[in-house]
């Protein structure tokens, strides 16, 4: 538990020295702020006045999608940017389990990526001033909790495929091809087939987060699906960081 | 050696360091040992002090802070604490490296050629650093540079292709393989005439001609016939201009045990 902190420790103030990092965090923060401005002014605009008054859902929606273009970002340099530095012959002999490690590192992303989230609160307290009487501060919770799991499944991933690399833009682009496919295909048979497609659903990244977390329903087989999403991630990293040793 | 340090499992057969097998006690194994890897495996973007306490948490050392200036202290680079390592030169990079490796006072250390890519400035500072270490931990240390390893150690092993041919000290080394003492002698001039005389002498062997008038021999260490050759070739009215005994260098046991063609070098 204490290397895992000491390990997650550097990570975490790694971003802080790191361009890149900053450059995610301020598009990060920037697109989901216009896209909330923008949001906030179509409907004010709109000739049918508000219609339905706006929720945390302008918010959390675009983050969702957001989160699955940046971690892979923000989670590529990881393991490979060890591996090619040959710094992973240092943590790899020194007194450190492998799963300690990668855990570690993915503790490290998380925690930075849950600091980038916390910036965001600014808006739905702002959307709580605007309208009466104030969002529904239930929905907003299960959103956000929504949001941060998401986070940790999708960093968890990309964790243990950076661990498989050495290479950050292979990392990235191998990263974002999982992402895609668990995001958008892997439900799709849910839609197309007539009959049996309905486990797919389950698999869907995407349908987790927009029917039930963002809509205010915090549910159980969500938070089973994205915990154990993570822990897959650390573990297939901790399985090929374990065969990079046999190699 | 990265058996050793537990980078990787052995493919077959067992390794333990410290009494601790590297496998099935592997955790443990790491905690007894050092190592200063080929490549010094160093965070650029890290200050040399930020990077010695990270590697000192992560071995839980309790007073890390001053595990951490010890260490400095003894590799030289206390000044250069809150530098970036990314602004070190080579020589410091490896002695960063190196108090990584001396951090938690181990009882092996394990350096994979330290002083490969230095200057000869940098050589002789690395190696004084390793000359004092040595005298309170194990060092295991492989080079390609043989007369380091005469110069740095108290026992020598040759490994070739993957099996060790020679285990022994440096001086003992150089004895053994040079079948007893060489020696050269020197004379003005038909030093082959001489061949008849000193081939009556008992105890010379591998007697032979070589150019420049130059006589060469060996001997068993017991015996000496040193005074008896003088005394022929005086006899045998040569003009003697030179006697000397010849010390096979490291490079050259090196290459007699692992059967390659030696190169031009001669003994010297």
């Amino acid at each position: 538990m204490r290397n895992l902190w000491t390990i997650a420790k550097r990570e975490f103030s790694l971003y802080f020295s790191s361009p890149l990092a900053y450059t995610i965090g301020f598009l990060f923060l920037f697109i989901v702020g216009l896209l909330f401005v923008l949001n906030l002014g179509s409907l004010a605009l709109s000739p049918f006045g508000f219609g339905a008054a706006p929720d945390v859902r302008i918010v959390t929606g675009p983050m969702a999608f957001l989160l699955l273009l940046t971690t892979p970002a923000i989670t590529m340099r990881l393991l490979a940017d060890e591996a090619r530095m040959g710094t992973l012959e240092l943590l790899l002999t020194a007194p450190v389990r492998d799963v300690e490690l990668v855990a570690g590192k993915w503790l490290g992303a998380f925690l930075f990526t849950l600091t980038i989230i916390a910036f965001t609160f600014i808006f739905p307290i702002i959307l709580n001033g605007l309208v009466k009487p104030g969002i529904d501060q239930l929905q907003m919770i299960a959103a956000y909790l929504g949001v941060i799991l998401l986070a940790a499944a999708f960093l968890g991933l990309g964790v243990g495929i950076s661990s498989m690399f050495s290479n950050q833009i292979a990392t990235f682009f191998v990263t974002l091809v999982v992402f895609i496919v668990l995001w958008w295909l892997v439900g799709a048979p849910a839609n197309l087939l007539p009959v049996g497609g309905e486990p797919f659903r389950y698999l869907d990244m995407s349908s987790h987060f927009y029917d039930s977390f963002n809509n205010g329903i915090i549910s159980l087989s969500g938070v089973v699906y994205y915990l154990s999403l993570t822990a897959l991630g650390i573990f297939l990293g901790t399985l090929a960081i374990e065969i990079r040793r046999w190699r | 050696m990265r058996i050793l340090t537990g980078y990787m499992p052995p493919s077959s057969g067992a390794a333990s360091i410290a009494g601790f097998d590297v496998v099935s006690q592997s955790l443990e194994a790491r905690r007894q040992v050092g190592y200063l890897p080929e490549t010094v495996p160093l965070y650029t973007d890290m200050t040399v002090f930020g990077y010695l306490k990270f590697m000192a948490d992560l071995r839980h050392l309790p007073e890390a802070e001053s595990a951490v200036e010890e260490a400095l202290e003894k590799v030289g680079l206390l000044e250069r604490a809150s530098g970036y390592i990314g602004n070190l030169s080579k020589g410091m990079r490896q002695r960063v490296g190196l108090a990584q490796a001396l951090l938690h006072k181990p009882q092996v250390l394990i350096l994979d050629e330290p002083t490969i890519g230095l200057d000869p400035a940098q050589i002789s500072e690395v190696r004084n650093v390793i000359r004092e270490v040595g005298r309170e931990h194990t060092v295991l240390l492989s080079t390609h540079i043989l007369s380091e390893a005469q110069q740095l150690c108290d026992r020598i092993l040759i490994i070739n292709r993957g099996k060790i041919i020679v285990e022994d000290t440096p001086a003992n080394l150089q004895n053994s393989l040079s079948g007893g003492q060489r020696m050269e002698v020197k004379v003005r001039s038909q030093a082959q005439s001489l061949l008849p005389v000193l081939e009556k002498i008992s105890g010379l062997k591998n007697l032979s001609l070589n150019q420049g008038n130059s006589l060469q021999f060996s001997y068993e260490a017991g015996a000496d016939p040193r005074p008896e050759v003088a005394r022929a070739i005086i006899h045998a009215n040569a003009d003697l201009l030179e006697m000397r005994s010849i010390n096979l260098s490291l490079e050259e046991i090196f290459l007699q045990l692992t059967g390659e063609e030696p190169s031009q070098a001669q003994a010297e």
